[in-house]
């Protein structure tokens, strides 16, 4: 009941407390997590994959768990009027898709610009033609540079412990940022799998917005202040000078977040067998596709390890560094045409050669396991890797 | 469990029951104790649609997700999924794996191509008929139970969970003991017990569907 829940330490609520397995949904999920959020205000507008989990989360609402509810007139609505109740002070949730998230683009920099800690989910789909409500992540390419921090969810499982965790990273009064939390939607959105709870009569403690950077909701105050009067209206060095210097501390802020994403999720990436010479490196659904592919490829006698990226921003550029430093294949499959995750660590390493950046599945199209491993035999005969001196000549 | 991995597919229109019947197999295999994963279909629905969805069956942790392209068991929810093409996945038996099983709601056996009983021969393929929808309506007194009624073939013709672990699904998917336990006022007992009533009710009608269908399953013979 939504009048008896008692907040406690959010280190309780994550790991202090034994948990109760169900059987559910990944929107269920999100459910699960708004429901001991302690979140003042959800608001929603609804889009395939994402609509069923708004719609919980509107039950929560009439349940009490919510003080305030309603649905936007479309996305860019949405989050403006989100941005406005975090604004005032109020700790927030909203959730969208494809289409969705490019719609309202223009308020995610202006989320970061404000230094509000907003959390969204997003339900990665298709956004282009011909239509497609199916699952890819594309979407997470395009909003890189928001400035938001942005955790990629696995399974229901991680969807439901980063969504909470996310309110508590994104309200660090020196991290004080957006988080987009991403899963790929379908894949986990719709599929029904084994979630395990805390009890629902426990809670975050209570968003307080004296503690934030930023003041709240004042006319008369930075940065709001600025928006009203925009200095880039009088187009002199002093406007330059406020955009740059507030960007970069939107950018260390990030950075300062590092920290806090170690402590309550354990590190921004995971590493599986950390000796091994081949890696597959995925985020998101991809991981458990890669999973089933690691079970084959070690029944053939090929070791594989496995690096699960979980924050996509900040980038945990150092971790990759280290966890390839012995690698000779790194394989990325993704759900996408761009390869964005294949970029992002050929960008962080050296050597980016020993990168594969493959398979890659999108437009709904399912992964099999088959295409994960074929990726791995391939790149070994080209690389020479099964052959070290082969290898040395490259 | 015959394999330590059973993946199905299940093959049907909008509106009967397919991403339902997904639902409570998956609910009975955890009951069961068994690792399960389902999915339905990611599609925009509508009645008479084609619809699919998928149950993942392990001893062990399953990771894969998305749509089951290499099934050890095919259900055929409608005659149409095959006569008329209204199938995502196409032929109707893409994918199966080596010594596969299809159940197949018909009355009577398809007019399948000899090319595709080729296939299905070579494949070493169990292939079974089940007049699901007759069941459901004799049995269950309604139409809707086709769904349980194809489960109740599937467990005749492969005994992947009990009985028992179907019913407790039935039960909890219609919304029995979940807000029964979670009741706290007299009020809210009284309308939940009334409910109950009809809840019982609702759970044999299925079961019987579900021994019925059992009994009417048959095996096609493909000659040679």
């Amino acid at each position: 009941m939504a009048g008896l829940q008692r907040e406690v330490d959010p280190e309780y609520l994550f790991s202090g407390v034994p948990r109760r397995q169900v059987f559910i949904t990944g929107s269920e999920a999100v459910a699960e997590a708004v429901k001991r959020a302690n979140a003042d205000m959800a608001i929603a507008y609804p889009i395939t994959p994402q609509s069923e989990s708004m719609h919980l989360v509107g039950d929560l609402f009439a349940q009490g768990y919510l003080k305030d509810y309603y649905r936007g007139e479309n996305e860019f609505a949405v989050m403006a009027a989100v941005h406005g109740a975090s604004l005032g002070g109020g700790r927030v949730f909203t959730a969208t898709s494809g289409p969705g998230t490019l719609r309202a683009m223009e308020m995610f920099p202006v989320w970061a610009g404000s230094r509000q800690p907003i959390v969204c989910a997003f339900m990665c789909r298709g956004v282009s033609l011909p239509p497609s409500i199916q699952p890819e992540n594309i979407e997470m390419a395009m909003l890189l540079d928001t400035g938001m921090l942005m955790f990629h969810a696995e399974d229901a499982q991680d969807l439901y412990d980063l969504i909470l965790r996310a309110f508590v990273i994104a309200e660090q009064p020196d991290v004080h940022l957006p988080a987009g939390v991403f899963v790929d939607g379908f894949f986990v959105t719709h599929t029904r799998s084994a979630v395990a709870l805390p009890p629902d009569d426990l809670k975050l403690p209570a968003y307080d917005p004296r503690r934030a950077p930023v003041p709240t909701f004042d006319m008369e105050t930075p940065p709001i202040r600025i928006v009203r009067d925009p200095l880039l209206n009088k187009s002199n060095f002093i406007s330059y000078s406020a955009n740059a210097s507030w960007h970069q501390e939107i950018v260390a802020a990030a950075e300062r977040a590092r920290k806090h994403i170690r402590r309550y999720m354990g590190g921004l990436l995971e590493v599986e067998d950390p000796y091994a010479k081949i890696f597959l490196a995925a985020s998101g659904t991809a991981v458990s596709q890669s999973r089933e592919a690691l079970k084959v490829l070690r029944s053939e006698g090929i070791r594989a390890g496995l690096i699960k990226i979980k924050s996509v921003r900040p980038f945990p550029t150092e971790e990759i560094v280290a966890a390839t430093a012995h690698a000779e294949l790194i394989v990325v499959p993704e759900f996408n045409i761009g390869g964005w995750l294949a970029r992002e660590i050929k960008a962080a390493i050296d050597n980016n050669r020993r990168v594969v950046g493959g398979p890659r599945l999108f437009g709904g199209m399912t992964m099999p396991t088959e295409l994960i491993v074929n990726e791995v035999r391939n790149a070994l005969d080209w690389s020479g890797a099964k052959r070290p001196d082969l290898r040395a000549g490259i | 469990m015959r394999n330590s991995k059973t993946f199905i597919r299940m093959s049907g229109l909008g509106g009967q029951g397919v991403v339902t019947a997904a639902h409570i197999l998956g609910v009975a295999a955890v009951k069961s104790g068994l690792k399960c994963t389902v999915n339905p279909f990611f599609g925009a629905e509508k009645r008479l649609a084609p619809t699919e969805s998928y149950v993942r069956i392990a001893a062990e942790d399953i990771w894969e997700r998305g749509e089951v392209l290499f099934p050890n068991i095919i259900l055929i929810f409608h005659p149409h999924v095959i006569t008329l093409g209204k199938c995502y996945t196409m032929p109707f038996f893409a994918g199966l794996q080596q010594g596969g099983k299809i159940i197949i709601n018909a009355d009577r056996p398809l007019d399948l191509r000899e090319e595709e009983l080729a296939r299905l021969r070579g494949l070493d393929a169990e292939v079974y008929y089940v007049p699901a929808t007759q069941v459901a309506v004799e049995a269950g007194g309604t139409a809707l139970s086709t769904n349980i009624a194809i489960l109740g073939a599937l467990l005749a013709v492969e005994e992947l969970v009990s009985q028992e672990a179907i019913r407790d699904a039935i039960a909890e998917r219609f919304g029995g003991g979940k807000f029964v336990a979670s009741g706290t006022t007299a009020v809210l007992d009284d309308v939940l017990k009334s409910k109950f009533d009809r809840l019982a009710q609702l759970i044999e009608k299925n079961m019987a569907v579900v021994a019925a269908a059992g009994g009417s399953v048959s095996q096609y013979h493909f000659g040679v």
